[in-house]
């Protein structure tokens, strides 16, 4: 895979002259019956119908004139199914060689964004990339399948009418191509002006795919800065741009289409201008003229076609250039391997450089660093900020190229050394270090993900043979990304198990595990997936029921539930419900929408009282919200009502007292006020609105309703079970089993507390990270907070036990004591190992065995500590 | 335990006594009851203040340290409000309040009643009237208490 051909038709003559071949051979073969179906007719109307009547001979056969018709017609009818397959065949297979290609095109893009050195994406933004690799490329695979087959059968037509021409009489046959020449200069001209056209419209919707893009990414920015009238008019600038384009294209195209049918009608003008002449003069027939006429109509399908494809071929030749130019830039990493990684040597030795030169992205350069450094050593890079040192620590990594010198960590030149390979000794985390979709393991695991496992072959993964031969076809990786890629040894651990220990000592060392407990409290679980959580989880609920049995405070925090029993800190939708919705359908305010429950409430003659309750509650939501402002952030945090509807609601009020708000049945109106009680909280609300006669019917009404829903609505909710795991609820939530009671002082804080004492004591603590582990960082870990994240890369770092880990700023989001802590951390579980750390505290340098001192590019001292300190002395004493 | 129990208390609460009801309801709806149990503290001497605290039901001691030990300086039961400063503004609680009963009380956050203040100036109003009258008694008795301070050391 060396650079991408220059021309679409390189690309596919370079990976699919073969099947290029085999479309033209089939539409070559199919051909003759073409002809044959097309002469049919002519012979049923000549042979079988005109000729008079007697035997007739049908391919050496002697048969009577009917029969002749009939077999005449049965063999039209054979060769119309003989065309279908044919076409079917050739465009089914048209359309796999297309898509193959095209998968092979966009996988060769992307396996090239991945090997882009790192200048490259200073010039080609993501919008841009999306763009090429989704839209641009996309039109290709329907050429590639016409890329040769098309000009041949279309040229074989007309070459096969224009000799039919020329045979009948050779005059006509130059008055039907004297004009070819001109058509294959003027269009040619034109073409090429549309082609300008196209480029610059391929280059205009970049454009836009860069600024929507950088509109979605930086949307807070531009409101923040109160700038979205400017966005948009530039938005609109720069569609007004790509509309003049496509219309000038337009312009173009459709002229180009007039002049050719121009061209092609001006044949017919002189075959009856010329040959009506020599008709005149006695030196043609009238039949032969005609026959002309009918052939050149001929001539225009195929010719119309051949234009068609040209430009066709144009407009995808441009979108091929100008992807292919984007995508070619040098320093090119090498070719991305399929193989199995050799193994890396360990770095041991010294960290060497020898007149180092680099640039950095935002322009800083490392000038001639030179240097020597044994080890492992815990190094601290010290300088004012832009001295170079991300310059330095990005090279050691091998992330950025240097210009000259040599760089060597023990036996790597680390140059020669591809960054995917040297990333198995040598770790890098960044100022702001990205997290991936997918859980918060799945980004742990990253760094392990080498390769998969020889013995997981087939068990483990996921491809079906056919899947994996159309990978191969397409040259797309053959491995199988669902296969298990874990790299036990390389993150020192034998099995999944010690693995799990693993995960969980990194991510306590970076100071993530409070975070991760907090997510796996807050996270739910499958039963079916994990039986053994479950078992644990309910063994935690009967420690802490037994627990507020024996002591009386803490009984007073919790509200269990009882399925006997209205919970006052609950919604009345949740005592109604008495579950977890697991469908939409059974959520707190569609609740009433379901036609069971309406049905319950009716039953029960309970839906009036709620209304009742509904009309109430909605003139409180009136009465105290009537005047504040519609943003006021009250409404959003206490109010029944949003502020847009408390005008409707004021009205509804206004149509109906209490009791005919009970006495209502349908429509709109009764809805909504069986809707707004649904939210209520008896102990938090304190509306006295649900009485105690009310809060048993809401009881009784629940188990009416478990009993009337059918099963497949039953398992839209999992039911709170006092003995049974909820699988809709949070793993807190199910060892809780109850509410926390909302007017008892340190309620949440207490019951957090003696939660985790019995999640300590039960040694549940690794179960509970082991799910919250499983939390979704979101894309671009937008989920997680800049230093959850940041914390996340340096776990990320250290699961797979580097040789030398490269710190660039790396904790310079958290604050200082969180900063200290973090170096005591990662100090410790990196000793015995190297440790290069770029980071502005002057202060920490007593805790690192070397120091490397930079100023403005240079490297202005390197020693231990002590000497760098004793030298900064002596140059202050100097100065002064 | 209701809303309009709630406006009630808050309407025998100098500091709200001239607010109208309907602004006092808001301010019930937005503010917390709670449960104290017995033993609990409600904020300690030196903490940084958030919420003024209405005793609906119980008891209370108010201690405030001193170089021998913490000593009790006073009681508070129904109807009182602790902690209202803090509201006002930010200093750390000047006592510690603890629970001697099983204390009910109505908190009302910092953030709560400045919205209160903020959206309906004329609660501002009532609010400073009260304060400046609060003021003119402190400064009332500051003066005599200099004036007995002077006779009782003969400046």
């Amino acid at each position: 895979m060396a650079a991408l051909p220059r021309t679409i038709f390189g690309y596919v003559r370079a990976h699919s002259w073969r099947n290029q071949l085999v479309i033209l051979a089939l539409t070559l073969s199919s051909l003759p019956f073409f002809y044959l179906w097309v002469e049919l007719p002519k012979r049923i109307v000549d042979d079988a119908l005109g000729g008079g009547p007697g035997a007739r001979d049908f391919y050496g056969f002697e048969v009577s004139r009917l029969d002749y018709l009939w077999l005449l017609c049965l063999l039209f009818l054979v060769l119309v199914v003989v065309n279908g397959i044919f076409k079917y065949i050739i465009n089914v297979y048209k359309g796999i060689v297309g898509e193959r290609m095209l998968r092979r095109l966009r996988y060769e893009l992307y396996g090239r964004i991945l090997r882009f050195p790192p200048a490259q994406f200073r010039m080609t933004s993501q919008g841009q990339l999306v763009q090429m690799i989704n839209a641009e490329v996309e039109p290709l695979g329907g050429f590639i399948g016409d890329a040769y087959s098309l000009p041949a059968y279309q040229g074989g037509m007309l070459l096969t009418i224009l000799v039919f021409m020329f045979v009948q009489n050779p005059l006509m046959g130059f008055a039907a191509i004297a004009l070819y020449p001109v058509q294959v200069l003027v269009i040619p001209r034109l073409q090429r002006q549309v082609n300008l056209l196209g480029k610059a419209r391929v280059r205009q919707v970049r454009v836009l795919a860069e600024q929507i893009g950088e509109t979605a990414s930086g949307v807070d920015d531009i409101r923040a800065n109160a700038a979205t009238a400017f966005r948009a008019a530039r938005f609109a600038d720069e569609l007004g741009k790509i509309f003049f384009i496509r219309l000038n294209i337009y312009k173009k195209k459709f002229f180009i289409k007039f002049l050719n049918n121009f061209l092609a009608q001006f044949a017919p003008f002189l075959f009856y201008s010329i040959g009506g002449y020599l008709v005149l003069q006695g030196e043609l027939t009238i039949g032969a003229i005609l026959a002309i006429v009918a052939a050149h109509e001929k001539l225009t399908s195929p010719w119309k076609e051949l234009l068609t494809y040209y430009q066709m071929m144009w407009d995808s030749q441009i979108k091929y250039e100008q992807v292919v130019a984007q995508f070619d830039p040098d320093g090119l990493r090498p070719p991305l391997s399929d193989a199995p990684p050799e193994p890396v040597e360990p770095i041991a030795g010294a960290l060497a450089a020898r007149g180092v030169t680099a640039c950095d992205l935002d322009g800083v350069r490392l000038e001639t660093a030179s240097f020597e450094i044994a080890l492992p050593a815990h190094i601290a890079v010290q300088g004012a900020p832009g001295s170079g040192q991300s310059a330095l620590l990005r090279a050691v990594a091998g992330l950025l190229p240097h210009e000259t010198g040599s760089l060597r960590l023990g036996s790597h030149e680390v140059q020669r050394v591809d960054a995917d390979v040297l990333g198995a000794r040598v770790a890098y985390v960044g100022p702001g270090a990205h997290v991936f979709q997918g859980s918060v393991r799945d980004n742990l695991l990253l760094a392990l993900k080498r390769h998969p496992r020889p013995s997981s072959g087939a068990a483990g993964g996921r491809r079906s043979a056919r899947d994996q031969a159309e990978a191969v076809a397409s040259a797309n990786s053959p491995l199988d990304s669902a296969a298990d890629w874990i790299d036990y040894a390389a993150a020192g651990c034998g099995d999944e198990q010690e693995l799990e220990d693993c995960l969980a000592r990194a991510v306590q060392t970076v100071r993530l595990e409070r975070e991760v407990y907090g997510f796996g409290l807050r996270g739910t679980v499958d039963p079916a997936q994990a039986p053994d959580v479950v078992e644990r989880v309910l063994e935690a609920r009967r420690r802490f029921v037994e627990r507020r049995r024996d002591d009386t405070r803490l009984a007073r925090l919790v509200e269990s539930f009882d399925p006997e029993r209205f919970n006052q800190n609950a919604t009345v939708a949740e005592n109604l419900l008495f579950g977890t919705s697991l469908d939409p359908t059974y959520d707190i305010q569609r609740l009433p929408q379901s036609r069971y429950v309406r049905q319950v409430l009716r039953e029960q003659g309970l839906d009036r009282e709620l209304r009742r309750v509904g009309h109430a509650l909605a003139s409180t939501m009136v009465e105290l919200f009537t005047d504040l402002p519609p943003d006021h952030e009250y409404f959003r945090r206490y109010s029944f009502i949003g502020a847009d509807d408390l005008a409707d609601y004021q009205a509804l009020l206004g149509r109906v007292d209490e009791d005919q708000a009970a006495a209502l049945d349908t429509g709109a109106d009764a809805e909504r006020l069986l809707a707004l009680p649904m939210m209520l909280i008896p102990a938090r609300h304190r509306l006295g609105l649900i009485d105690e006669a009310l809060q048993d019917r809401l009881v009784r009404a629940r188990h009416g309703l478990r009993a009337a829903l059918p099963p497949a609505e039953l398992a839209k909710i999992a039911f709170f079970e006092p003995d049974g795991f909820n699988r809709g609820a949070s793993l807190q939530d199910n060892i809780l089993f109850g509410r926390i009671a909302l007017d008892q002082a340190n309620a949440e804080a207490t019951v957090t507390t003696q939660m985790a004492e019995i999640i300590d004591e039960m040694g549940l603590r690794r179960l509970i990270l082991r799910v919250g582990l499983e939390a979704e960082a979101g894309v671009g870990g937008i989920r997680l907070s800049v230093a959850q994240r940041q914390k996340l890369a340096l776990a990320r770092a250290l699961v797979r036990r580097p040789d030398v880990l490269v710190l660039d700023d790396a904790t310079a989001v958290f604050d200082r004591q969180e900063q200290a802590a973090l170096r005591d951390a990662l100090l410790e579980a990196m000793a015995g190992r190297t440790v290069l750390w770029a980071h502005d505290h002057p202060e920490w340098i007593e805790r690192f065995d070397r120091v490397i001192v930079l100023d403005r590019g240079h490297v202005a001292a390197v020693g231990t500590p002590a000497e760098i300190e004793l030298r900064q002395r002596d140059a202050s004493e100097a100065a002064e | 335990m209701s809303l309009n129990d709630d406006v009630k208390v808050l309407k025998s609460i100098p500091l709200f006594a001239k607010i109208e009801p309907a602004k006092l309801k808001l301010l019930a709806f937005t503010s917390e009851r709670l449960t104290f149990m017995e033993g609990d503290d409600l904020f300690l001497e030196g903490d940084v203040g958030d919420a003024a605290y209405i005793i609906l039901d119980g008891e209370a001691s108010v201690r405030v340290g001193t170089p021998g030990g913490a000593v009790e300086v006073a009681r508070i039961g129904r109807n009182d409000i602790v902690g209202e400063i803090a509201i006002l503004c930010d200093i750390p609680r000047t006592a510690t309040i603890s629970a001697l009963t099983d204390l009910v009380t109505l908190r009302i956050s910092k953030d709560g009643f400045f919205h209160l203040v903020t959206q309906f100036p004329q609660v501002g109003v009532e609010i400073m009237a009260e304060l400046a009258q609060r003021l003119q008694n402190t400064t009332q008795a500051l003066t005599r208490a200099r004036a007995e301070l002077a006779a009782a050391t003969g400046h």
